[in-house]
């Protein structure tokens, strides 16, 4: 059988294997806890410093600025509470968006219904990009935070992150950007972003699962969220899990080395498969057509059904994802397709192809090759697919 | 997370289709919630002579609506009234829980054609 094709960049990657080969001495010979004091527990110490700085290096911040977690969803945990408990003086209100993360998202159900912060959701405009005259005209006196994910995980769209910064920091409010999907492809320099906290998460640029960080800028007021040892000067309590941490490190500096030749090479596969797939009859884009990120190509179809599609996919293998109610445990469809007012029979039928530095441009056209296949046979088993399939209607 | 039965269902599924002039039809589920089985019977001698279904969902309502198909032909519609969706399920070798609910419908949508057909049937 044919090797399989995975198009599923922006679920996970697959760890780089000059990645796992930096990281595994620190599973064996350099094991010592960064906190003790002889010589193996000096390497993983030294590793770990080292680590920091090159993560720091790549985000153009201090050392001191990089705190090492558990993951993105860890990330944004610790950013919306932390910033949240610690400013509750200066104010009680929160801003983030509609198409954000659940980590996000759940973060800020949590703050609103058991600790009474009132948050607003801004809306996005039919590609998924954040209004700014709503969250100029959301910003009160009472305001404390702004988070906003820099691209969308379902359809890639990236936000104005720059616009989003300057119109944030004139009220003197903190901002946070959820950046996991973002991290390996766009731009990470603090400085232009002008973010106060940032989260990212290795194992989407070719790092382990497991590990992330927290960027904070100097001066940031925030509580950290779990107690316990000193480490990460506080901010973060719990033996370092160094291994990961030296891959973090070692995958983000692969990753904005090769920078302009992997986006090249996913968005030359993404456009492939934007253009090949939007011809089948009763396929549309979702996000926005060409700001979005370098890898992801997302579309929902008429008339069917989004797991179906990944299973059929799947049969001729193929990995591929969908926003789908079925292929989640809640039973509602994408929150960010609905954000965007695809209407809700459509955004059932939704598929997402994120293309990686192993694809090759065979794997998209064999996927441009039997999609249209797998569509038209799931339209020919629904009941509604009738007279007008497949006629475009727009969107 | 599907058993092999399902997927080999939804792969092949049994009696897809419309029957033209069907002596009952009954629809089961809502676009919005991502599911939607129709079955068309045609009856003789007060059994199941034929039955087809079209179907808009995961992998489970295809399945589900394939699986029903197989079981109710050549019934009697009492016989056929009995089958629940949980022993559609069951002749599937189990769906996952998340799928019990939502997609595991078809048999009402059987016993809506059923009653469909008993309806003009009175008239």
């Amino acid at each position: 059988m044919a090797r399989f094709i995975y198009l599923d960049h922006a679920a996970t990657t697959p760890v780089d294997p000059a990645v796992v080969a930096a990281m595994i001495p620190y599973f064996t010979e350099k094991f010592g806890n960064p906190s003790s004091i002889y010589a193996p527990a000096r390497e993983a110490r030294k590793a770990m410093d080292g680590a920091r700085d090159t993560v720091a290096q790549v985000l153009g911040a201090s050392p001191t600025e990089i705190v090492f977690t558990g993951g993105g969803s860890e990330s944004d945990n610790l950013a919306l509470k932390g910033a949240a408990f610690a400013n509750r003086h200066k104010g009680n209100h929160i801003i983030t968006t509609q198409v954000e993360h659940h980590a996000i998202l759940h973060s800020c159900e949590y703050l609103e219904k058991r600790f009474g912060f009132r948050i607003t959701y801004l809306p996005v405009d039919r590609h998924g990009t954040v209004d700014l005259d709503a969250l100029q005209r959301a910003l009160t006196p009472d305001t404390i935070l702004v988070s906003i994910m820099y691209a969308n995980n379902e359809v890639g769209t990236i936000q104005p992150i720059q616009e989003i910064s300057r119109i944030v920091k004139t009220q003197g409010v903190l901002f946070h950007t959820d950046a996991v999907q973002a991290g390996g492809s766009l731009d990470l320099s603090m400085d232009k972003l002008g973010v106060d906290m940032l989260s990212l998460s290795a194992h989407k640029f070719y790092g382990p699962k497991g590990v992330g960080v927290f960027y904070v800028r100097k001066g940031t007021s925030y509580w950290p969220q779990q107690q316990g040892g000193g480490q990460e000067r506080g901010r973060r309590a719990g033996t370092e899990n160094t291994a990961g941490i030296v891959g973090f490190a070692t995958a983000l500096k692969l990753a904005y080395d090769r920078l302009d030749s992997y986006n090249a090479h996913a968005s030359k596969l993404r456009d492939k498969l934007i253009q090949g797939i939007s011809r089948i009859p009763g396929a549309y884009l979702t996000g926005h057509p060409t700001n979005r990120l370098p890898n992801s190509a997302s579309f929902v179809f008429d008339y069917v059904e989004g797991e179906s599609i990944l299973l059929s996919l799947d049969m001729l293998g193929i990995g591929a994802s969908s926003g789908s109610a079925c292929t989640s445990a809640s039973l509602e469809p994408s929150h960010v397709l609905k954000a965007m007012g695809v209407p809700i029979e459509r955004a059932h039928g939704s598929l997402r192809l994120t293309t990686g530095k192993d694809n090759t441009e065979e794997d998209v056209d064999r996927v441009v090759e039997v999609l249209p296949a797998v569509i038209e046979r799931l339209r020919a088993m629904s009941p509604m697919a009738g007279a007008g399939a497949g006629t475009p209607s727009g969107q | 997370m599907y058993s092999d039965l399902v997927m080999e269902h939804f792969s092949n599924p049994r009696n897809v289709g419309e029957i033209a002039d069907a002596d009952g039809v009954g629809v089961e589920g809502n676009p919005v919630c991502g599911d939607v089985m129709k079955i068309y019977i045609r009856v003789q001698g007060g059994r199941i002579a034929d039955v087809k279904f079209k179907t808009f969902g995961c992998g489970a309502a295809i399945a589900t609506s394939s699986m029903v198909t197989e079981m109710v032909k050549g019934k009697t519609l009492d016989e056929a009234m009995e089958i629940s969706n949980r022993a559609v399920a069951e002749a599937l070798g189990g769906l996952p829980p998340v799928k019990m609910h939502c997609s595991n419908l078809a048999a009402d949508a059987l016993h809506k054609a059923i009653e469909d057909y008993k309806s003009k049937v009175k008239a």
